[in-house]
């Protein structure tokens, strides 16, 4: 299968209300969301959002409830209509599509999974599935042959003919999930996809996810107000507050150097072990004879682990040809685990 | 000025209102209701057809039709044995031949008002501007009484089977298109936006989620339909409707009790019988959001 294309936001603007138009200059001006909305009662839902969404990589969009994030991934595939901006995919822009040139992008290309599931209730589990086949004409024969696929893929084997509503929340999501990927689109929209699911339900779809994304390189957004999660599935994340991006990068960038006192308050209370690599801990001077080995790019915790186990107090860190690069120490992942960096 | 007389239009000017309006729907009747009338041919062959099919058909044949179409809408035995009873006892005491035509009657009224109720049903769900405009159209056709749109109609059809029709629909089909609009309103916009979001046309959220999920609402429509029908039957039979309204007209005419009754009783249990299976029908339906996952 071919790269997928990336996605590129550009200057994004939402404005909700009957004159979005114009209060759009009144915004790039410098007018706030509160000002917007007690003297011109139109809220502003997204302001000058610019992201570049790599191509077969997952992009986490994150932030708490009204941050502006589920207006953001509606407008990848034009639910919601932008006030001002583009929405570039490959050399197409989303937002300049003809209603039907939009429905055709909306066939082949995307896929969404909704917070909700959103499944059709008198629909069984394959005839969910089918759904977006259906609606690109291809024959029920090959769409539930294609379906059938997935289905087992996300592990619904044997329930082809249950209802939607004989499943479990985790189950039904699988539909959703196998519904989407069914359609065999570039992009997967992932809208707090998991967010309703028990804890350990959502770490094992969360599991699912990422051994898709592993043999399928897709473009996924996903939306998400949890910043584990984030951390957990994104490859990049960006962080909305009040409909604008207050940050984005990797995982490590946000958790070691966090822009602003609202990012680092979520910060602190992540698992830092599970987040931050040994390289970015390790001494890089220094290399030491024989001894003990922890391969590049393993994660604090698993490290900690390491040492546990030996009961040697440093380590090389090797790369994949066995070359040391640096050396770890048991004082430095301890500190580096426990001391939560501040912006 | 006195105020307690109304300031009213004189009796001279009302009447001379009232021929100018009479007078010039008689000339439109004149003019178009041949026209009019044969526009509505085909239906009333087909009502025709249905009744004489009905009627000299041997009954057994008949019965288990009926039966049969009972027993396949509410796949319950219970029902079907009540229906059987009831349709015997009716046949037993004479009425079969009125009774048949007053089904047959019923059953071209609720065809009539689902064709043409269930799409301006789905007009007014998706426009705010047409239901506002269909609303009080539907309000009239239900508190008017029906006595007064009988007037124009038989002016226009004259007496039998047609103008019955027409009335029975008028005052059958609000419902229909209600419970219609009111379904495809109350889809779950969740469910909606994920047709939106896989590409679906106009036609396919239509015909994929709208109407299928409204469809539960929109049986309760055709059995309210029904319903309605089946009351109208004594008020048609004054326009010459034949079926089981006329002997009951003539009962109240003569003040025959016991024949009021008898063929009273037999418009209930037909009412009973199309309600019962209906019903079972629009719950059969709804099977999929009944099996809870516990």
């Amino acid at each position: 299968m071919a790269e997928a294309t990336g996605i590129e936001i550009r200057n994004l603007y939402k404005i909700f209300g009957p004159d979005g138009e114009t209060m759009v200059e009144k915004v790039k001006a410098g007018m706030s969301k509160t000002e917007l909305n007690e003297d011109f009662n139109h809220v502003l839902g997204l302001n000058d959002i610019n992201i570049s969404m790599p191509g077969g990589k997952i992009q986490v969009v994150m932030g708490l409830s009204g941050s502006g994030k589920s207006t953001l991934i509606r407008h990848i595939n034009r639910l919601i209509d932008p006030t001002a901006g583009e929405v570039l995919y490959g050399d197409e822009d989303v937002c300049k599509m003809s209603a039907r040139e939009l429905r055709e992008f909306r066939r082949h290309k995307t896929a969404m999974v909704f917070q909700k599931f959103a499944l059709l209730p008198h629909r069984t589990v394959m005839k969910n599935t089918v759904y977006g086949l259906e609606i690109q004409g291809v024959g029920a024969k090959e769409a539930e042959e294609r379906a059938a696929r997935w289905i087992a893929r996300v592990g619904l084997e044997g329930f082809e003919d249950y209802y939607p509503n004989q499943l479990s929340g985790g189950m039904q999501q699988r539909v959703g999930l196998a519904r989407a990927l069914t359609n065999d689109a570039d992009i997967l929209l992932m809208d707090e996809a998991f967010s309703a699911l028990d804890p350990l339900i959502r770490m094992d779809m969360q599991s699912v996810l990422l051994d898709l994304q592993e043999e399928l390189h897709k473009t996924i957004v996903f939306i998400t107000h949890d910043l584990d999660e984030a951390l957990r599935l994104g490859d990049r994340i960006a962080i909305l507050r009040d409909g604008a991006v207050i940050q984005q990068g990797t995982g490590q960038d946000i958790v070691l150097n966090p822009a602003d006192e609202y990012i680092s308050s979520f910060v602190k209370e992540v698992n830092r072990g599970r987040v931050i690599i040994v390289d970015t801990v390790m001494d890089r001077d220094n290399k030491l004879e024989g001894g003990l080995t922890i391969p590049t790019g393993v994660m604090l915790e698993e490290a900690a682990k390491s040492f546990a186990d030996s009961g040697e107090s440093k380590a090389n860190v090797v790369d994949a040809s066995g070359t040391p690069v640096g050396i770890l120490t048991v004082q430095d992942t301890i500190t580096a685990m426990v001391t939560p960096a501040s912006h | 000025m006195d105020w307690v007389e109304f300031p009213s239009l004189g009796r001279r000017d009302l009447r001379d209102l009232r021929l100018a309006v009479d007078g010039s729907f008689k000339e439109f009747t004149r003019a178009y209701g041949e026209t009019l009338e044969s526009i509505f041919e085909p239906l009333k062959t087909f009502l025709v057809w249905l009744e004489s099919l009905l009627i000299t058909s041997p009954w057994p044949l008949v019965l288990l039709a009926l039966l049969a179409i009972v027993f396949v809408m509410s796949r319950s035995v219970k029902i079907t044995v009540g229906s059987m009873i009831a349709l015997l006892l009716i046949g037993y005491f004479g009425m079969w031949e009125d009774t048949m035509r007053t089904i047959a009657m019923v059953a071209v009224c609720t065809l009539v008002a689902i064709v043409c109720g269930i799409p301006i049903g789905i007009l007014m769900a998706r426009s705010d501007r047409v239901q506002a405009l269909v609303n009080p159209v539907l309000d009239l056709m239900q508190t008017m009484p029906s006595f007064v749109y009988l007037i124009p109609v038989v002016m226009i059809f004259g007496l039998g089977k047609v103008p019955g029709v027409i009335a029975v629909v008028i005052y059958a089909i609000p419902p229909m298109i209600r419970l219609t609009n009111l379904g495809i309103r109350l889809v779950d916009t969740d469910v909606l936006e994920a047709a939106d979001a896989f590409g679906s046309s106009a036609w396919q959220k239509l015909t994929n989620v709208q109407l299928p999920l409204a469809l539960p609402t929109i049986m309760a429509g055709i059995n309210q339909c029904i319903m309605m029908s089946l009351a109208m039957v004594v008020v048609a039979s004054m326009i010459g409707v034949k079926g089981l309204g006329q002997p009951v007209l003539q009962a109240i005419n003569n003040q025959y009790f016991t024949m009021g009754v008898m063929n009273g009783l037999a418009i209930v249990a037909i009412a009973i019988i199309f309600d019962r299976a209906t019903q079972a029908y629009g719950k059969r339906l709804q099977k999929h959001s009944e099996v809870v996952h516990g």
